[in-house]
């Protein structure tokens, strides 16, 4: 078993796909290291619950990878043996856990343009793996918007402190959403929702959120990008490095 | 050996008994059979092939359902039997067979509603009744609970918190 990161192939489909796998990979971890830390049990099974989800997908995408690539990588060499810059998620889903203001903060704007775009996937898509993965995941969405919306709005309309925070969130947030919006490759037209599509409903999920919520959508300015390029953050080192490393320093390894 | 139809359909239908009677290993009052989860038996010159769906995509009683097959159709004398994942259609709560239904309210968990669908994002919540006590004066407390296909609510007229199956 290898130890050393393996070589994947670059083609606009493969980024494509591993894209969106490394989204719900990432987005996942993030939500599971909150087991043993969230603010009441409830909250806990239900971030583990949505870790699940997210990990799950991530697993049918990285099959998926797999068997377009046809090099012989399993979902876990994908998971465990590609290094930082490799990995192709958003910035957003990356971004540390912070207080439960900025979990949820995170998982709305997130979960407010992936619904749509595995809905989307499920009835458009040309590739009837892609469809069938995406048709289950949207199911799966639907709950994970609803969860995280209906947290946003106790919490900013919430007490004087959960508003505070709830709002800093949003703010600290907000740069990483024009990343979502990125146009899909034009080769690759048919194959999936094209996330420039799908902003007007974003614009329209996140508002009403918002708008209940008492919060102000933050002004629109400059963006931060380079997720989708293989340029992260200190912290997202830190974070695969934790999720690597038991794979790497033991190839191999069951139980 | 050339197989006969007769023998072929034979083969088939030991096979999915076989596989029917495996129960779900978080909830072992139901059978993959019940859950709409086993889809479909395969008969090949070489051996069968059992089709599951899995409930959700991280569902972690894939793995376990699968080995519980693989034994349960060792132990009719059904050689090389294999058993595959299948992802579409996508699996639905209304494949939920009648028996099931039952059988989870009398073990205390209930049935997810029929033909739900997608709810809106703010959309009124549904009606569930509670198992313990037949009232339809319950509450949510979580959308997510014990599983990844239940949630939690509480009866309001027994104060008995319960397990919902989620509509899916």
């Amino acid at each position: 078993m290898p130890t050393t990161s393996i070589r994947v192939a670059d083609t606009p489909l493969l980024r494509e796909i591993l894209g969106r796998a490394d989204d719900a990979l990432v987005l996942g971890h993030r939500l599971s290291q909150w087991t043993g830390h969230a603010p009441m049990l409830e909250e806990e099974l239900a971030l583990a619950n949505i870790a699940l989800d997210l990990i799950g997908q991530a697993r049918a995408l990285y099959a998926l990878a797999g068997e377009i690539e046809g090099l012989g990588h399993s979902e876990d060499d994908y998971a465990y043996l590609r290094d930082s810059r490799d990995f192709r998620n958003l910035l957003l889903v990356e971004q540390p856990n912070g207080d439960f203001a900025i979990t949820i903060v995170r998982q709305v704007l997130y979960a407010a343009f992936i619904d749509p775009w595995w809905r989307e996937t499920a009835r458009r898509s040309t590739d009837s793996r892609l469809a069938a993965i995406a048709a289950k995941a949207e199911k799966e969405s639907a709950y994970h918007l609803r969860h995280a919306a209906e947290w946003l709005i106790r919490l900013g309309d919430g007490t004087d402190e959960s508003h505070r925070r709830a709002a800093a969130a949003l703010e600290q947030l907000w740069p990483f959403v024009g990343e979502m919006f990125a146009p899909l490759d034009p080769s690759l037209a048919g194959l999936c929702a094209d996330p420039a599509s799908l902003h007007a409903e974003w614009d329209a999920t996140v508002n009403e959120v918002l708008d209940q919520a008492t919060l102000a959508r933050p002004a629109e300015g400059w963006m931060q990008n380079g997720g989708r390029a293989g340029r992260h953050s200190e912290q997202f080192g830190h974070m695969i490095a934790e999720m690597q490393h038991l794979a790497r320093s033991h190839p191999g390894a069951t139980w | 050996m050339v197989m006969t139809v007769m023998d072929h359909n034979n083969l088939r239908q030991r096979a999915w008994d076989a596989a029917a009677a495996v129960v779900d290993p978080e909830i072992p009052v139901l059978t993959i059979a019940d859950l709409g989860v086993l889809r479909d038996v395969e008969v090949h010159d070489d051996g069968v092939t059992v089709a599951i769906t899995p409930t959700y995509t991280g569902c972690p009683a894939m793995n376990m359902i699968a080995v519980e097959v693989e034994t349960a159709l060792a132990r009719a004398g059904i050689a090389n039997g294999r058993v595959r994942q299948v992802m579409s259609p996508a699996w639905t709560t209304d494949w939920m067979s009648e028996a099931g239904r039952r059988k989870l309210a009398e073990y205390g968990i209930a049935p997810p509603p029929k033909a739900g669908g997608r709810r809106a994002l703010f959309g009124a919540g549904e009606t569930v009744t509670c198992p313990r006590c037949g009232s339809s004066d319950t509450e949510r407390i979580s959308e997510f609970g014990s599983t990844a296909c239940k949630s939690l609510r509480r009866c309001r007229s027994c104060a008995e918190p319960f397990d919902q199956f989620k509509c899916h």
